[in-house]
């Protein structure tokens, strides 16, 4: 019978005390299928680790005579705990696509026209090196830059330095955490790591602002939550819309978009003034206790219900709720964070409200990184840039990775040119927000090299096309989890890339060859590279293979004890209700509220967010998925929509505040959420051509983000803050 | 002998949708048909919703009105393990399972022309292995086992808990049972 989670956590266990576990093919993964071979058929089982999104949970390919015939969740890994989701299950679907990507092109026709000639490797590659040092010749290795997400990262990471460039560019980053990664890091010195460390599992309470977990498919989290209602926690979910996780919860709260600090600084007065909050926690872990009661007394119910729309004693009820169970509260600290530009405050909202009911580092809140050092290969040292990178833009606490900045600058030149882009895996014209400008950008460039595994509509404006092959075909970089416990994973190839498609490893290394930086890829195979790192790290290279992923024994501490003490890595070694830091640069230390715009009467304000069955616009064509998941629709309020004469399924267009119209999508007309917004599913309105089954299926509604603000502070991309009309089509 | 059946904790369920792709992957199910399906169904008026999520799937009924409407002796009950099953070479596609089935669980495979439908994944549960969905269920939401044996899973749930089936009218003795009573406080 299946490993259950009681089981899986059996194993860590053992494997936690050290005890050594040997095991067979045949007894580790045969129990997943129900595979019968024909006499002479060859029958594997073979552990990788998933790419149809970014959670990259543990899986298991049952390879039948060289095909792939199922994939299952890998018991023994973490994320998927012997789990995959539909994205998982449909993973197949992206090998055997198709309309994929089959062999290097380069362009023929006008850039944008989708005119192309099939090249071969060689004449592919020495094209896309001598552009880019034709570029480095002229402006310097700092305009050329790098776009990614995904497995590639580590190997596109490798070879931008390499080359000399520091502008690097990860929509993952200004379009989704950054807000939340610089909010906890500026309040605890420590960001709540990718997975969250969520102990949802345990919580009492959980909160999500906006969160759509089981809508954003984060398998073991979601696996995390439903353990939570099994043991009956309360849920709160602070939505405008109501999501999957507002169906589950105890109260869903409609709140008017833009207006969640108003109902956090409220929640942080009452649990203050109360007495709710952990105060043996608060004197001995943070700082700036006594400026943030100041700060927040302005913030009563009553004034937050006037904010939110949202009943006070509602608002007083649930942060009794909250102060009730505390420290077993989970506040969700979100992950698409990027929302009205003032995200980073709004995050830290969070941040301080975990930290004054206790919740970090204890049982139901977050759990602490497992702190077992690992060693590894030692890392590249690279040639330092010339010139400073411009992917920060002029905030402060960034990471250098925003896309947006990258765009701008490339637009404007200002304070040097970029003229090169080589963007791999992600679908920068969806994925960012006004492709219009995306594409401004590219006219500009003097080289757009796109390395993909399918014919997204970014890759078909590149100049050259580099086919990827899909994770079931190629070996990356290892997948280290601090998670509860350290935890390493291999992805490895199942079957070999199907086509004249190679691996992301390959096509950098090569170029690398090409480029002069050869001695940056210091292996022939990547197999040989991870083999050596096993030898570093302690790990048994060929065990690895086998079970797909590897604990170490005794890495878990999840809980703050006496022994185990936390460490904050800010100026004050505490948790900074107060920021100094952020006082420093002239930004509220304490957050402090500020209302956003609201649409006038006829306007609506624009939100996106996912489906299960998709991730981002990549898996729109996968046909496992398009079959569950066609088209985005367009949310509409039923009491709106009856006075608008819109009914259910009709096509309508959007027309945004600077007339931008969107593709045509069909009209869901619910009670599902507030009459002052509309919503679809981000990814959809695909160009392509050779996208046969994604072409022209719903809106995209990156397009209708031709308004955007960044935030101050992080640099994150707000993209809630744009209008729309309907009209009918 | 044994009677397999699925409870289905609709507490538990977020609608993810995995079972739906597992079972395909599994089953060899053509495109667009199905063997099992994710309904949403919201009640309410903003902003007071309640909004239930039901996997459905084959029932395998213990009163099978499609075993009984089935000329050929295709459609049957497995005496062994409870399960509705078909025999595919006796199919001659006449859809009269189809018609009689009150819960819109079978399809014609267009490709071979015969009857098709949920087996329980009865060739992985003879091999003591849970169905593909079951197996996949991101929130532990559905349940697998033998009602016969008191100490399995399933008749521990059913035992402690209120369910229902669905269109017990139809008196068909349906063995998918849904556990959706709100038992929080």
């Amino acid at each position: 019978m299946p490993i259950s989670r009681r089981d899986f956590l059996k194993y860590t266990s053992i494997a936690a005390a050290g005890t050594a576990v040997s095991f067979s093919d045949a007894e580790l993964f045969s129990h997943l299928f129900a595979i019968t071979p024909e006499s002479n058929e060859d029958v594997r089982y073979i552990p990788t680790y998933c790419e149809v999104c970014f959670w990259n949970c543990g899986a298991v390919a049952a390879v039948v005579d060289g095909k792939v015939k199922k994939l299952e969740g890998n018991p023994y890994d973490p994320r998927s705990r012997g789990k995959l989701c539909a994205r998982g299950n449909a993973g197949i679907g992206e090998l055997y696509d198709d309309d994929r990507l089959k062999h290097p092109m380069i362009r023929t026709g006008a850039r944008g026209d989708g005119k192309y000639r099939e090249a071969s490797w060689d004449e592919a590659l020495n094209y896309t090196a001598e552009k880019m040092i034709k570029i480095k010749n002229e402006y310097g290795p700092e305009s050329v830059a790098f776009m990614m997400h995904g497995g590639i990262t580590t190997h596109l990471m490798n070879l931008g330095k390499a080359f000399g460039s520091p502008n690097f560019g990860f929509p993952s980053y200004g379009q989704c955490r950054a807000a939340r990664m610089v909010a906890y890091d500026l309040t605890y010195g420590a960001d709540v790591g990718s997975p969250e460390r969520v102990d949802m599992a345990n919580s009492r309470v959980i909160v999500f602002f906006g969160t759509h977990l089981g809508e954003n498919m984060h398998n073991s989290q979601v696996q995390d939550f439903t353990e939570a209602l099994g043991n009956r926690a309360k849920i709160i979910v602070v939505d405008p819309r109501f999501s999957t996780a507002a169906g589950k919860a105890d109260h869903w709260l409609p709140i008017r978009p833009g207006a969640d600090m108003a109902l956090m600084l409220a929640w942080i007065n009452i649990i203050i003034s109360e007495g709710l909050y952990d105060s043996e926690y608060v004197n001995k872990y943070t700082t700036g206790f006594d400026e943030l009661k100041e700060s927040v007394k302005e913030y009563t119910p009553e004034w937050a219900s006037k904010e939110t729309d949202l009943p006070a004693d509602i608002i007083v009820e649930t942060a009794r709720e909250l102060g009730r169970y505390a420290p077993s509260v989970c506040i969700h600290p979100g992950r698409f964070t990027a929302w009205h530009g003032n995200d980073t405050q709004r995050e830290r909202c969070i941040a301080i409200l975990g930290a004054i009911l206790g919740t970090w580092g204890r049982k139901g809140g977050i759990y602490l990184a497992s702190k077992a050092p690992l060693s590894g290969v030692a890392g590249m040292s690279y040639p330092v840039p010339s010139k400073v990178s411009i992917a920060k833009g002029p905030h402060h606490f960034a990471q250098p990775q925003l896309m947006q900045a990258v765009r701008r600058t490339t637009i404007t030149a200002d304070p040097y040119p970029i003229k090169g882009w080589v963007v791999a895996g992600t679908n920068i014209l969806r994925a960012v927000p006004n492709p219009v400008k995306s594409i401004e950008a590219i006219m500009k460039l003097d080289l757009l090299v796109a390395i993909d595994i399918r014919p997204l509509d970014t890759a078909m404006m590149a100049d050259v096309i580099l086919p990827e092959c899909t994770y079931l075909e190629r070996h990356d970089s290892l997948k280290i989890d601090r998670g509860v416990s350290l935890s390493v994973g291999i992805r490895q190839p199942v079957v070999e890339p199907l086509y004249k498609s190679k691996a992301g490893w390959w096509i950098c290394k090569e170029l690398g060859n090409r480029l002069g930086v050869g001695e940056y890829f210091p292996y022939e195979t990547y197999e040989g590279h991870i083999k050596k790192e096993c030898s570093a790290m302690g790990i048994d290279y060929d065990e690895l293979t086998r079970v797909g992923t590897k604990f170490y024994p005794g890495s878990d501490n999840p809980y703050i004890t006496n022994e185990n003490q936390p460490v904050f890595k800010t100026p004050s070694g505490k948790i900074e209700l107060y920021s100094s830091q952020l006082a420093a640069q002239g930004f509220d230390p304490i957050p402090k509220y500020n209302r956003i715009e609201q649409p006038e009467k006829g306007w609506f304000r624009l939100l996106s967010g996912r489906s299960p069955v998709h991730s981002f616009s990549r898996t729109a064509n996968n046909q496992k998925l398009f079959e569950l998941f066609e088209e985005n629709v367009l949310w509409l309020n039923a009491r709106i929509a009856s006075s608008m004469g819109i009914m259910d399924g009709q096509n309508i267009i959007l027309v945004n505040s600077d007339n931008v119209r969107s593709e045509i999508i069909k009209a869901k007309v619910t009670q599902r959420i507030r009459n002052d917004c509309v919503y679809m599913v981000h990814g959809f309105g695909a160009k392509s051509r050779l996208l046969s089954r994604a072409r022209g299926r719903g809106a995209d509604d990156s397009r209708l983000m031709t308004r955007f603000v960044s935030d101050p502070i992080s640099g994150s991309t707000g993209m809630r803050v744009n209008f729309v009309r309907i009209e009918k089509a | 002998m044994s009677k397999y059946v699925m409870v289905i904790d609709q507490r538990r369920c977020i609608g993810c949708m995995a079972c739906i792709v597992a079972c395909k992957a599994e089953n060899d199910v053509p495109e667009e048909h199905f063997r099992t399906r994710v309904i949403q169904e919201v009640e309410g008026q903003f902003p007071k919703l309640r909004m239930e999520l039901r996997s459905e799937l084959c029932n395998h009924c213990d009163n099978p009105p499609c075993v009984y409407n089935c000329p050929t002796g295709a459609s049957y009950k497995d005496k062994e393990t409870g399960m509705v099953l078909l025999k595919k070479n006796r199919c001659v596609g006449c859809k009269a399972c189809i018609a009689s089935c009150p819960y819109d669980a079978r399809y014609i495979d267009p490709r071979h022309g015969y009857a098709d439908k949920c087996t329980f994944c009865s060739h992985r549960v003879a091999k003591g292995k849970e169905p593909a969905c079951v197996q996949t269920c991101i929130g532990r939401s559905r349940i697998f086992g033998d009602i016969e044996d008191p100490e399995s899973e399933v008749s521990v749930l059913l035992r402690e808990h209120h369910f229902e089936v669905l269109k017990p009218a139809a008196g068909t003795e349906p063995k998918v049972y849904y556990i959706n009573r709100i038992l929080k406080g």
